[in-house]
């Protein structure tokens, strides 16, 4: 039994934009439950009143002065455009409106 | 609200802030630039790029929080994952769980409280037009993006569901547009997407004390489509209750011209964003010596100006005054009725010409220098310049500034000497004889044509006031 | 004696007397780089002309009696993560193949006010992610002592290059070992910094939290340098440390009388028997040159890797969202927005990149977040906190470096568990933020280098490096490069 279905495999895939062929996601359900076994050696591990650490320094309050600096032109902004069109970045149709 | 239900409304408000540039990098926060122009390696999302955050962004968006008495914590940014065009990242940096501002309440006119759940800071996307089909998203055949509004500094104001009608949702947004306005945090500009209101809407069976399920409404962009919005949401979804059905959580768009919300998304392509602490970020624990800083910068909030202008003005016999207190307020330009006022100033004239005519160069009109608009109005009110003159007077003086007696010079508008008079109203008793003769033999009828040919001739620039007495006198 | 075997030290100071031009060094570099790339596979980019150039602009200002700086005339090369302005930036990924950068990353601007001359970005594993530097997808580099072997990775062709003698510098970028895992399979210096000690902007992310850029060296002295001179406070990185830059150099003398040096042994009897002797002896050397030597049980590192590979596919899995089709790189076209970006994703990354951003958006997904992510960074807390606490009785810690010597291409491919073992003793560094450097120490059973590490508290730079120089002095020669390919030493 695979710790994690096909089906979770295949929303995973969508929730990360990834388009994979059959073959692809049946590899990646395997990869993925071998893996999830190997962190099982830490998802059982007693942590109940441990602070979560999100960031190795203890730095806060890093702020930069609301001042003006410099910006692309727009010819170098667009230089890496896939493909571009008066003077904005050209995609194809959206579904759909922001969530 | 439909017979046999309550209504419940919380709101969201996402205000841009006035800083000088951008939430996370150095480029302008600029409306109307030239596309893709206000933009860098940060705001673009390059790979590699990281961000930094906006000193000047922190302190508004702690005034904010101040002035809708919310408590300042110490706050974590997090990313919120979701793929979108208009987001460079295909991340939004915003804070979650632990928000800058949290519990607070915005009192509105009447003395009813809105509580505030929280004011959080994130970031702004950019912008999508598109092209092909109809010109808006559904049916379009491409999109073109902009990224100068990606990364502009966002307050997000979450309301409670304390709001209880549409009514109330507008005088909600109307009294929080203006108390950001009063922190100097934001310019309140609806029709530019300063300010931007998505609303949570649910009904339940009257006095039922569980909510029911919320739609959230996107899209509405001034305060009559939030009413409008509102008030259509909330029949639909009684409707659909009284009808045995349920109402389905999603996320519904307001169609302006067809008068209706319909639905955004299917439920199957619910979000997950994956929140998690964003790592290129520290957190930020604003300090007494912030929080002080900003709340000593808040000015006089709009309660308190409101109460200090009808002590000026009075309380409102006519319904007008009223609403022309509240536009002062709104668009803060109390201080000017104030300062003209106590320049000398007739109070009731300086209010409906700041309310109504000033309203509409409000910007300028904030920067104007107060003794010259008393000097204008006591132009006005001796008769020297008529309404409309006067009006259009102000008009130059808000654009281009100068003294108000030789901006009426430079239209033509000096009064006319008395001979001048005189001599015009000859002309006019020549020309109509019939009609003067009715007026001497005491036909009233005819005293306003007469009075109209006197004005006509003098091209506007004699006083209406000083010609009926002229004419009066005439007739002895 | 050529230039470019004196070394860091000595390139700069024959530049800044006149006594040699950049050019000449930079000569000796592209030289040797034409001789040995096709074996090797080191680099991406050389940068033969603008390298030519800022060698030529280097030269002049020797002569008009300037200052021409910490590494005048030193040839470097860049792990290719790291953005140059106007050079392609790859991540040796399809989806960057052809993406020129419009700035320049943190570091590359302080490599060259410094007076280094840029002379081209190396392979690495795709993003960064792996351990063999084979998950490129422009191909593998091969170890210079072994041409079968990998260089280990991610930063495998900057490693490479330093070891068979290119370049004496070169920059990796360690968010699990990275930078010390190839130094110890290539025979050279190869340091981690703390966490926010050298700015990250315009390094290409893969896990924020983690990442560090560092140098490769042929000697600790050199390894100094080439940190002092990239580190220091960058406002551009909100995670940067906010002080000013130290100099290393001249702690290198003091020697480690009296510091107290706990032996890890949980690392220890994780190892193959060359590793683990290597690191033994290398304790021993320590208390031999006085310090006070102790065998020290941490056992909480070993919950590292696990948390580890949740974090940083996490993180990654975020960070890489941007590659979707829409402002740079490759486009894979289809009907609609969503389709393009899943289209352009799925086919631009490859494997190893697409697995762990799966894993990364799997441990994120709602209902998941606690029991892996949350999870992950509880442990994170208690594998720091049991840092904090050997480093009450400690000033350095000493480990193992890698679990075995070079292996052989191929050999690790077909079970990634297998691949990302070879983290297990670099990663606890990189979620406590502190410092370590790979030091080769030893021939290993297969007559390859074998690399032992020195851990220190956060800026604990200066006692790692007093270390890591007397573990160099007792090392024999042998174990460190150059080398040509095929293991041949370098004149
Ligand atoms: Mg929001
Ligand atoms: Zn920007």
């Amino acid at each position: 039994m695979e710790r994690i279905s096909l089906a979770e495999v295949r929303h995973v895939a969508q929730l990360a934009r990834l388009q994979l062929s059959d073959e692809e996601l049946a590899v990646l359900q395997g990869e993925l439950s071998s893996l999830l076994d190997h962190v099982e050696a830490i998802v059982a591990l007693p942590t109940e009143g441990v602070a979560p650490t999100a960031h190795p320094l203890p730095l806060s309050n890093v702020l930069r002065p609301d001042v003006p600096g410099p910006c692309l032109e727009q010819r170098d902004a667009l230089a890496a455009a896939p493909e571009a069109a008066e003077g904005r970045f050209l995609v194809p149709r959206i579904l759909g409106e922001a969530p | 609200m439909p017979e046999g239900f309550d209504l419940v409304v919380g709101l969201e408000v996402h205000c841009e802030l006035s800083t000088a540039t951008k939430l996370f990098c150095a480029c302008p926060n600029a409306f109307g630039s030239e596309p893709n122009t206000n933009v860098c390696p940060v705001c673009l999302g390059l790979p590699g790029s990281l961000p930094v955050l906006n000193e000047r962004a922190v302190e508004f968006a702690i005034r904010i929080g101040r002035a809708l008495n919310c408590e300042v914590r110490p706050a974590v940014f997090h990313r919120k994952n979701y793929f979108y065009p208009d987001m460079p990242k295909d991340y939004q940096i915003t804070q979650y769980d632990e928000p800058t501002n949290v519990d607070g309440f915005l009192e509105l006119r009447d003395g009813s409280r809105v509580g505030i759940v929280r004011a959080h800071i994130e970031e702004d996307t950019g912008k999508s037009t598109h092209l092909g089909g109809s010109g808006r998203i559904h049916g379009a055949d491409h999109s073109l993006i902009d990224y100068n509004r990606a990364g502009v500094p966002l307050v997000e104001i979450v309301s409670a569901p304390d709001i209880t009608s549409a009514a109330q949702a507008r005088e909600y947004v109307s009294e929080l547009r203006a108390v950001l306005v009063a922190t100097g945090a934001s310019d309140g500009r609806m029709e530019e997407g300063s300010l931007r209101v998505d609303a949570n809407v649910s009904v339940r069976p009257a006095g039922a004390a569980e909510l029911g399920t919320r739609c959230e409404i996107k899209n509405l962009n001034s305060l009559r489509s939030l009413v409008r919005a509102i008030e259509h949401e909330a029949a639909r979804q009684a409707a659909l209750v009284s009808a045995g059905g349920v109402v389905r959580q999603e996320t519904r768009h307001w169609d302006e011209e067809a008068g209706v919300t319909h639905p955004l998304r299917s439920k199957e392509e619910a979000y997950d964003y994956r929140y998690f602490p964003e790592p290129d970020l520290v957190p930020l624990v604003p300090d007494a010596e912030l929080i002080e800083r900003a709340e000593a910068a808040i000015g006089l909030m709009p309660a308190a100006r409101r109460e200090r202008l009808v002590a000026l003005v009075g309380e409102g016999d006519s319904p007008g005054l009223a609403d022309q207190v509240q536009t002062a307020i709104e668009l803060s330009l109390d201080q000017l009725v104030l300062d003209a006022v106590a320049a000398g100033a007739e109070p009731r004239l300086a209010l409906a010409r700041a309310a109504n005519e000033a309203a509409a160069k409000a910007e300028g009109a904030r920067a104007l220098s107060a003794t010259a608009f008393a000097e204008l109005l006591g132009l006005e009110s001796a008769g020297t310049l008529s309404a409309t003159q006067s009006k259009q007077v102000l008009a130059v003086l808000i654009d281009e500034g100068g003294a108000p007696a030789e901006i009426a010079r430079r239209l033509g508008f000096e009064a006319l000497e008395g001979g001048e008079v005189e001599s015009i109203i000859d002309e006019v008793v020549a020309a109509n004889t019939a009609e003067w003769e009715r007026y001497l033999a005491g036909d009233e009828k005819v005293a306003g044509f007469l009075l109209g040919q006197v004005m006509k001739a003098s091209k506007g620039r004699a006083n209406g006031k000083i010609v009926a007495a002229a004419l009066a006198k005439r007739r002895g | 004696m050529t230039l470019l075997g004196r070394g860091v030290a000595g390139i700069a100071a024959a530049v800044r007397s006149k006594e040699a031009s950049a050019r000449e060094v930079l000569a000796e570099s592209l030289a040797a780089i034409e001789q040995l790339e096709g074996e090797l596979h080191c680099f991406h980019t050389v940068m033969a002309e603008r390298a030519e150039a800022a060698a030529a602009a280097l030269d002049e200002k020797v002569a008009r009696g300037e200052d021409p700086g910490l590494l005048a005339g030193v040839p470097v090369a860049l792990k290719d993560n790291m953005c140059t302005k106007g050079t392609v930036t790859t991540c040796s990924s399809r989806i960057l193949e052809n993406w020129v950068p419009p700035y320049d990353a943190t570091v590359v601007t302080r490599l060259r006010a410094a007076g280094a001359v840029v002379v081209g970005k190396t392979n690495l594993d795709e993003f960064a992610m792996g351990s063999s530097t084979e998950n490129s997808a422009f191909g593998p580099t091969r170890n210079p002592w072994d041409t079968a072997r990998v260089p280990g990775g991610s930063s495998g062709g900057s490693a490479a290059a330093v070891a068979a003698g290119m370049v004496p510098l070169a920059y990796g970028s360690d968010t699990g070992g990275s930078i010390r895992q190839p130094a110890s399979l290539c025979g050279v210096v190869g340091v981690k910094p703390t966490y926010g000690l050298v700015s990250r902007y315009g390094l290409v992310a893969f896990a924020s939290s983690l990442d560090q850029i560092g140098p490769f060296t042929l000697s600790v002295a050199d390894s100094a340098l080439g940190l002092e001179a990239v580190a220091g406070h960058d406002p551009a990185d909100s995670t940067s440390i906010d002080r000013p830059a130290t100099s290393y150099a001249g702690l290198l003398e003091e020697g480690v009388e009296g510091l107290r040096v706990g032996l890890i042994e949980d690392f220890v009897s994780e190892v193959s028997p060359s590793c683990a002797e290597a690191a033994r002896a290398a304790a021993e050397a320590l208390g031999a040159a006085g310090a006070k030597v102790e065998e020290v049980s941490i056992p909480e590192v070993l919950h590292g890797l696990p948390a580890y590979y949740v974090i940083a596919p996490a993180e990654a899995s975020s960070n890489l969202a941007r590659y979707d089709g829409v402002r740079y790189g490759l486009r894979v076209g289809g009907p609609d927005v969503a389709a393009m970006n899943a289209r352009t994703r799925g086919a631009g990354f490859g494997k190893e990149v697409r697995r762990r951003v799966m894993v990364g958006t799997y441990a994120l997904s709602a209902g998941y977040y606690d029991a892996y992510y949350g999870q992950a960074q509880r442990v994170r807390t208690l594998v720091v906190e049991a840092f904090a606490r050997a480093y009450e009785r400690f000033d350095v810690l000493v480990a193992p470096m890698t679990p075995s010597e070079a292996f052989r291409l191929g050999e690790k491919t077909a079970n990634p568990l297998d691949m990302y073992v070879s983290d297990v003793c670099a990663v606890p560094s990189n979620l406590a933020g502190h410092p370590a450097v790979s030091v080769p120490f030893a021939l290993g059973a297969e007559g390859l280098p074998v690399g032992v590490q020195v851990l220190a508290p956060a800026l604990g730079e200066g006692l790692m490096y007093r270390a890591a120089a007397v573990l160099e002095q007792a090392a024999p020669p042998a174990a460190r490069g150059p080398v040509r390919p095929g293991g041949e030493r370098r004149a």
